[in-house]
């Protein structure tokens, strides 16, 4: 386009300027209160504390169940949210921690739950079944395995963080 | 791109002269600032509209985080203006916007009432006007309660006491506001946010159509 041939009328330049002073405006006004909304996808997600389970004494090859509380920031409110695991030693004397919490629709697994079923997690819900290390088993309705909880031992005391997906199907 | 969509838009629903209707007005000389710049005095009214539209927006994001209740109301205040990004910036708009929508609200009835502009056929737009002021100030009395802390209740009991002394029916005025006898509390609480966050809002809207369809109808009143 030639310099001669694009000239502004009057009203062009009245309409570029007007929508500029309110558009500078508009996002002035908006930008805040946008950042505002946002906020809780830009907020980092808070770390866990590792807490206090179990004596690895008390740790067998057999799954037990321990219950224990995590502490819980929510806003502004503080609580203390019940958890639970399922603890053993594997073949190596490796501790495992598995998450009582089906992969399917999120009930609760128990340890030897169904009688025609030894040895599996089984899900009273819609029958999911999982092997002992959480593997799910194929043609039950959970779609992954068992998360794992992190943990530590220190003095012989177990501690765990948080429940990680174990990834495979 | 954008006249593409419109001229879409535009050859189904004819809608030209809808927006032409109301934007497509000449603003009288004694009106524009730019030829008499004493004609600023005009720009009150407009300046409480703008005010208000900030009003409505950053209260409607406020309520993102705001409970309205006795337990958690002053804590979530505390969470949004301390610890949300910008919410010291947002709260801050809300909180002076109030006070400011007041005094142009005051500034804007000083013009009409000085220019003699509320005269015959135009004091069904006075009326509304006052309408309008009385909304505000129960928005602002109803918004004060909110937050929850010590100048906000106390506040609350001394307007609570002031409609307690109307003649005859005061008592019963201040049972309905409070939603108690005696307490000011929860009940109190979730009826001023009621009525601040619904009630009042959109009787403001259906009085500022009103306000704007009779300037419409009836043009701003001639110069002096």
């Amino acid at each position: 386009m030639s310099e001669k041939k694009h000239r502004v009328s009057r009203r062009q330049f009245l309409n570029y300027t007007l929508t500029g002073v309110g558009g500078f405006m508009a996002a002035g006004i908006l930008s805040p209160m946008v950042r505002f909304a946002l906020d809780p996808i830009l907020k980092e997600e808070a770390g866990q504390d590792m807490v206090a389970v179990a004596q690895v004494k008390d740790i067998t090859t057999e799954p037990q169940r321990f219950d224990f509380k995590v502490k819980v920031k929510d806003a502004w409110y503080e609580s203390e949210e019940p958890r639970s695991a399922w603890v053993f030693k594997d073949e190596n004397g490796d501790i495992v921690a598995l998450s009582p919490i089906c992969k399917h629709l999120g009930c609760t697994v128990n340890w030897n739950g169904e009688k025609s079923n030894p040895n599996r997690f089984f899900c009273p819900c819609h029958y999911g079944l999982y092997e002992k290390d959480g593997t799910n088993v194929p043609n039950t309705p959970p779609p992954a395995p068992l998360d794992r909880y992190e943990y530590e031992v220190k003095d012989g005391t177990l501690y765990l963080g948080k429940a990680k997906p174990q990834g495979g199907a | 791109m954008l006249n593409k969509i419109y001229d879409w838009v535009d050859e189904r629903l004819d809608i030209t002269p809808l927006w032409r209707d109301i934007a497509d007005h000449e603003v009288p000389e004694h009106v524009n600032p730019a030829h008499h710049f004493s004609a600023f005095v005009y720009c009150f009214g407009g300046l409480t509209f703008f005010v208000t539209v900030i009003q409505i927006l950053s209260g409607m994001f406020l309520t993102m985080y705001y409970v309205p209740d006795i337990k958690n109301a002053w804590e979530s205040v505390y969470y949004l203006q301390n610890e949300v990004a910008f919410g010291q910036i947002v709260r801050g708009m809300h909180h002076w916007g109030a006070s400011l929508v007041i005094v142009m609200m005051f500034l804007h009835t000083l013009r009409v009432f000085f220019q003699g502009a509320y005269k015959k056929p135009r004091e069904l737009n006075w009326i509304v006007g006052v309408l309008i002021f009385m909304v505000m100030m129960g928005l602002g009395f109803t918004g004060y309660l909110l937050p929850w802390d010590m100048k906000a209740l106390f506040a609350t009991k001394v307007g609570l006491q002031i409609a307690e002394a109307t003649p005859v029916i005061g008592p019963a005025i201040k049972t309905l506001l409070a939603g108690h006898h005696e307490i000011v509390g929860a009940q109190t609480l979730t009826r001023f946010f009621a009525i601040h966050v619904f009630f009042l809002p959109g009787a403001l809207l259906g009085l500022m159509a009103a306000h704007f369809l009779m300037i419409r109808k009836q043009g701003i009143s001639g110069p002096l």
